[in-house]
Formats: structure tokens, sequence, C-alpha cells
């Protein structure tokens, strides 16, 4: 494998694990605050809380990792999407920003207060949304440059029903992987009450998740031929992904393998995610940067890869363990007493 | 009023990021240090304060990390937003530094959620603070790595520019350049000193409003000990990175002690003001100082400005970023002198008087300004590079129309955070009182003080 693709393959890595994450996150802050407003708090909150307080900070560090990781190894996508992304980059820093720090907020300083809830929460579904258009804009069309200056073409982006159709995908399966996290979480916690309602959320929202998906895949053939072309050449990624789909759902239809469901589901999206990003190679920016000619120096690249390589003896130990004490301990999942926070 | 330039707006966004970024930044890596140190301690001697002690610290630790991960994301997306051509350069460059940060952070981001999760889990005390070690290493890591970034910038090394394209680049070289060991050790030892005196001055504060609890007096021992320690070190390394800019930034030296004709046998400035021909009025003038300063010798050759022609020269008024700086750096050694000198002498009944315990509690903001200070003079005396030798500032700014308006958006945002992690941090420590905290754990029996 060429360092190229090497390098734009752990990139991806981290975005889709950051997408599965950074959902579960997003939406369980959503949830939470609804949970507030329709008097359902103590229904699911807790077991929302008992799952996102420690893993709140990692979920953050996927992104980081992400957008320096590919400066790092394409250093032209600093130049054109850094010029062209001013404001929503800006923007989905703001988002971030406050969803971060009213997170805490509201976490370990004011418990009761509400207004923080709907920052953090409102702001998840925002996040997506803003996020979501970088994808859009990979596609092409929406950068222009001029005599030397690189200009984004706002009104194009908003008035394009492809690009919202990819904002509507963001926000739906955030909301989907989110409550087919939570169904999981919540059967391990042995919490019925929970069960029932976040188990309501993960099938309300797989309709308009599928659909979504079929929208934005549709969607791609007038936007960028030649994307849609490669995809359809990966057509059996997409047609295993539907697949997934349909296990993860009739498994949380029939009440059972909560745990499996939420492999299917991370499954679903790894093969449309896989196959959406191999097909749109190898352009990271169609047509203005692709993989081999926007590339880092060698010796970058080999030092980038070894560096990479050195991390992941430290980061895949320190996750497990985080995991073996929060995820997978039946104690603390439960909330017995040993849990308290500091 | 001025007209739009997104090169100066550009520098005013990155200022304000950094600016607000560095107070949280400076007690992330800082705190964790003084939890270990606390808690250590609490398991050593057996002593629950101490342990308590470390609890509350990291109560209140959270909400800034939670500022200093997000103000950090901006500043991190910022950099390709606002300097896109700098980073198109420096992607190739240093991005193994920046690189490496994200996993020094990862692994802190990890052990802290497990840190703060698990007080009560493990049978023996000290797999806990275990826990810590690896906080304090990705703590201290990612400042480490991310000052050799900027350390590059100061001192570019390991590679060669040919018609705008990097060639024979060497990332070691470029990370380990010859600004990275006296920046790095500056920047952990300010940042050890700061957050200690931060947590100095909770406790002096508390003891200077009346109580004198026995927990407030371990706290302010434990941490002004520590800050006197860490500012020692602060100021030999400062001393150091005097050398260090006379050898490879003399414009910046020079700059900083309005010091114009090269000259050897060359006298330390002390505040003044600057007249018309850059002659220096009211200032002090110590003989022989920036020669010593410079080289550790009196006869010394000090390069003066005028070796510089005017576009590549720093602005004048670091003098005063400078100046003030080193003075209140002493200060937080002073004071941290005192203390101990008063301890010592009056043993077993340590009854710090109040003149002291208020210079104690002012050593608090006054280190995150040094901080400020500090900052500002590095980065404003490397103008106008960026990289210095290679890249302009104004050559790397965006070209995009919309700065000012984003300058604005940043400061709304940064008010309100601000605003509101002050109003949070107040509030947690008020509801929840240490003495009640001691009585309902069963360190304190209720009723007594």
């Amino acid at each position: 494998m060429s360092y190229e693709l090497l390098g734009i393959t752990v990139l991806w890595t981290f975005l889709y694990g950051y997408l599965i994450v950074a959902s579960v996150d997003f939406g369980a802050g959503f949830f939470s605050y609804y949970s507030v407003l329709t008097g359902q708090q103590n229904k699911i909150h807790k077991i929302i809380q008992r799952y996102l307080s420690p893993v709140w900070e990692v979920t953050n560090v996927f992104l980081i990792f992400f957008f320096v990781g590919i400066v790092g190894f394409f250093p032209e996508t600093a130049y054109y999407y850094g010029t062209a992304l001013l404001i929503p980059g800006s923007i989905a820093i703001i988002l971030l920003a406050i969803r971060g720090s009213y997170y805490a907020f509201s976490t370990y300083g004011s418990k009761e207060n509400r207004w923080y809830m709907l920052l953090y929460g409102a702001t998840g579904l925002l996040i997506p949304a803003s996020l979501s258009t970088v994808l859009t804009i990979s596609e092409g069309g929406y950068i222009e440059e001029r005599g030397g200056q690189v200009l984004f073409l706002w009104n194009r982006l908003l008035s394009s029903p492809y690009s919202w159709s990819v904002v509507l995908l963001a926000i739906v399966s955030v909301l989907y992987i989110s409550a087919m996290f939570l169904t999981y979480y919540a059967a391990r916690a042995k919490d019925q009450n929970a069960l029932e309602v976040v188990r309501g959320y993960a099938l309300l929202w797989s309709g308009p998740t599928i659909l979504s998906s079929f929208l934005v895949f549709l969607g791609i053939r007038s936007q960028n031929p030649g994307h849609f072309a490669g995809m359809l050449n990966l057509y059996w990624m997409f047609a295993a992904s539907l697949i997934c789909f349909l296990v993860a759902v009739y498994c949380v239809w029939k009440r059972r393998s909560y745990g499996v469901a939420f492999i299917f589901v991370m499954l679903q999206f790894a093969f449309a995610f896989y196959g959406y990003g191999a097909a749109h190679l190898p352009y990271v920016l169609y047509p203005y940067i692709n993989i081999y000619e926007g590339f880092t120096n060698e010796t970058m690249a080999a030092a980038l890869i070894a560096a990479f390589i050195a991390g992941l003896f430290v980061l895949v130990p320190s996750l497990w363990l985080l995991m073996r004490l929060f995820l997978f301990d039946a104690g603390y999942v439960q909330g017995s007493g040993n849990s308290k926070k500091g | 009023m001025t007209q739009y330039d997104p090169v100066f707006y550009s520098r005013m966004l990155t200022e304000l990021t950094l600016a607000f970024h560095i107070i949280f930044a400076t007690i992330g890596v800082g705190v964790p240090v003084m939890i270990a140190l606390a808690e250590w301690r609490g398991i050593r001697t057996g002593d629950p304060h101490y342990t308590l002690l470390a609890r509350r610290w990291t109560r209140g630790f959270v909400i800034t990390v939670a500022v200093g991960v997000v103000t950090g994301t901006a500043i991190g997306l910022q950099l390709s937003l606002l300097w896109p051509s700098f980073m198109r350069i420096a992607g190739q460059a240093i991005a193994l530094p920046l690189f490496l940060e994200t996993f020094a952070f990862f692994v802190e981001a990890i052990f802290l959620g497990i840190y703060l999760y698990t007080w009560d889990r493990f049978k023996k005390k000290t797999t806990h603070l275990l826990l810590m070690i690896p906080i304090v290493i990705g703590s201290s890591a990612s400042a480490f790595f991310i000052t050799t970034l900027n350390a590059f910038m100061n001192t570019p090394r390991g590679f060669t520019l040919e018609d705008g394209v990097i060639k024979n680049l060497q990332p070691l070289a470029a990370m380990f350049n010859p600004a990275t060991p006296t920046k790095v050790s500056h920047v952990l030892a300010s940042s050890y000193t700061t957050s200690a005196y931060i947590l100095a001055a909770i406790a002096a504060y508390k003891l200077l409003k009346g109580s004198d609890h026995a927990y407030y007096k371990k706290a302010l021992k434990l941490t002004v000990t520590a800050a006197f320690v860490f500012s020692l070190a602060t100021a030999a390394i400062g001393d150091l990175s005097g050398k260090f800019l006379a050898k490879y930034q003399p414009e910046k030296l020079a700059a900083a002690e309005w010091h114009f004709e090269t000259e050897r046998e060359a006298p330390l400035v002390l505040g003044g003001v600057l007249g018309q021909n850059n002659e220096i009025k009211y200032g002090i003038s110590i003989p022989y100082g920036l020669s010593i300063l410079a080289h550790g010798t009196p006869d010394g050759e000090v390069t003066g400005l005028n070796e510089f022609p005017e576009d590549e020269r720093p602005p004048l008024y670091i003098h005063y970023l400078f100046n003030l700086k080193v003075a209140f750096g002493m200060y937080l050694a002073l004071v941290g002198f005192l203390y101990l000198l008063r301890s010592r002498k009056h043993r077993g009944r340590e009854l710090v008087p109040k003149w002291l315990l208020a210079a104690i509690v002012a050593a608090g903001p006054l280190a995150m300004i040094t901080i400020e200070l500090g900052w500002f003079f590095a980065e404003v005396g490397r103008q106008p590079w960026i990289l210095r030798g290679y890249m302009k500032v104004a050559d790397a700014a965006t070209t995009s129309a919309h700065v000012d308006t984003m300058l604005l958006l940043f400061c709304l945002l940064y008010l309100v955070l601000g605003v509101t992690v002050v109003r949070v941090l107040s509030k947690l420590f008020r509801n929840y009182d240490v003495i009640q905290e001691m009585i309902s754990l069963g360190i304190e029996k209720g009723g007594r003080r």
C-alpha cells in the first residue's frame, strides 16, 4: 500500500471513529435535554450521564486527530479548505466550544441548570449539520480559485438540495446511532424504563436514516458523476450496509441481542462510509486536491506513520482500559455504590 | 476608521484565542502535578486532608480542562483557517509534533476520565494515584510538543526552501531546533509555578478570611513550597533563554532591551521612556547587565538593533513586557522565599502574617499575568516574521473578507465562556464547603470547627 493510501485510510478511520463516538455523544446530549423537557428525566438522564461522563473528552480528540492528521499528510488541504472555510469552520468551532464547556458546566458544576443543558443539547444537533457541509464541499463545485484567491461559493451551497440532504442525513443518523447505543447500554444496565424509551427512539429514527441515505446516494449522481460511478462499482458495500441496517433494526424490534444490534449499526455505517470514501478517491477536494499531488514530503509521511504506529501502542491499551472500566463493567453500568465520582 | 485588513484581524483573532487558551492550558499542565503531589502526600502520611485536597482540586480542574480542550480545538482549527499559507509549509515541516501532541492529549483525556470516576474503586490506594502518571505525562508532553512547534517558528531548522517548495526535510531536526530546550523548559516550569500559586492563593484567601483550619494551612504549605521550587527553576531557565536569544534571535533581545548599537560591556536598562531619536530617558541602567545576561561575562559583545533592516525589527514596546515579566517573576520567587523563611523560624505554630497571606493571594493572578506577558513578549518579539527568516506574517494570513466579523464572534464566545467558568467554579466551591465535606466524609466531627 502506498504512503498516500495508507495516510488517507488512517485519517478516514479516525473520522469514522469520530462519526460513531460523536454521534452517540451528540445524540445522547439531545435526548438528555429532551427528557428534561418532557418530564422523563429520571428515566433516562442518569444512564446517559453515567456513560457520557468519563468519555466526553476522548470524543473530541478523534476530531482533532483527524484535522491535524489531514494537514500533516495533505498540507494543500490547509490552503484550500483553510481559506474557503473561514466562516463555516469558525461556526463549527464556536458550536463545539459551547457544547464542550457547557457539558462540563452542567455535569460537574451547576447540575440543575436547564439553560446549560439546552446549550449543550441543542448544539449537539447543529455540530453534525455544520461539519457535514465539509463533506458536501469536498464533492466540488463550491470552491473556486480565481486569480490566486480561493473563493467559497456560499449561495451555491445554501441553495443546493444535495447539501441539505447531507445535513438531514447527518442529523437523523446522529439520533439513530445514539438511540441504538443507548438501547444497548440500558439493556446492560438492566434498566427497563430507560430501555423502553430509548428503544422507541431507535426505531423511530431508523426509517428517516435509511431514507435520507438513499437521498444522498442519488444526490451524488448529479453533484459529482465521477464519484457516483465509483460508488456503483462498489455497489456491494452499500448493499452490505443495507443488510446490516435490516439486521440491527430486526434485533431491536424483536427485543433481543442489543449488543449485536449495535455492532451491526457500526457495520452499516462502516460499509457506507468506507464505500463513499473509497469511491471519492483519489480526490480529497474535487478537483483541486488529490491524494497523490497534494501529499506531504516522503520523509514527513514516514515519520508520521511511525509516530502513528507508536501512538497506537499507547492508545489501544488505554482505550481498552477505559472501556473495561466503564462500558463493560457491569457494576459501573448498573450504577452500584462504588462508582461515585470524586 | 481603519481599513479592513485581513492580516491585522487574523493577528488579533489569533492573539485573542491564544491569550484565552493559555490561561486554561497553563492550569491544565500544572495542576495535575499538584494534584498528584497532594494525593501522594495523603497516601504517604495517611492524612485524609491531603487526599481531600486532591479531590477538591480535581473537581475544579475538570471544569478548566473542558474550556482548555475547546479553546485548544479552536486554535488548532484557526491555524489553518487564518494562516493557510503558513500551514501549507508547516504541514510539511512540523506535522510530526502536532500529530504527537494529539496522542499525548488522547492519553491524558482517557486517563483523566478514568481518574475522575475511580476514587473509591480500587482496593489499593496507590493504584488510583498511578492513574495520575499518564495524566501528568500526557499534559506535559502536549505542552512539550506544541512548544517545539512554536520554537520552530522562532528558529526554523531541518529543511531548505526552494521556490516555495520544501526540500531536504529532517523532521527531528525541525522539532529539536535551537529554541526547543529553553522554550520547552521555561514553559513547563512557569506553568507549574503558576498553577501552584493559583492553588496557594485560594488557600491563602481562605486563611485571610478568618478560617484557621489545619486543612488550609497544609494546603498553603504544600503549594507555596512547590511554587517556590518551581519559580527558582523558571528564573534559572529564563537566564538561559536570554543567552539563547543573544545567539539565535539577537533582534528580539535588542528590541527588548532598547539596545541599538552593537557593543561590549552593554548595560541593562530597566523601565524608562524612549525619546525621539531612540535615546532612553528615566531608565535605570545596570552596568554590564546585558552583557552578563547575554553571554555570562561583563565584556560580552551584544548585537544592536541597528544591525537589522528597519522592516525586520520587532516593535520596541516589548521592552515593557519584558521588564514587567521579569519583575513579576522576581516577586513570585521572593514571596515563596519569605514564606519558607518564616515557617522555618516559627516551627510548630505556623501563623502566617496577614501581609504575607495577602502577598500570596496576589501571587496567583500575578503569576497568570506573567505567563501572558511572557507569551506576548515571545510572540510580538518575533515580528514581522511568522517563520523567522523564511516567511513574514503578512504573507501567511488568509485573504478572506470576513475575519473582522469572526473576531467579534469569538470575542463574544470567550466573554461568555469566561464569565460562566468563573460563576460555575465559585458556585461549585461555595455550595459545598470543605468543612461540610469533611463532616460528611467522617474526617471531621459535626458541630466543631
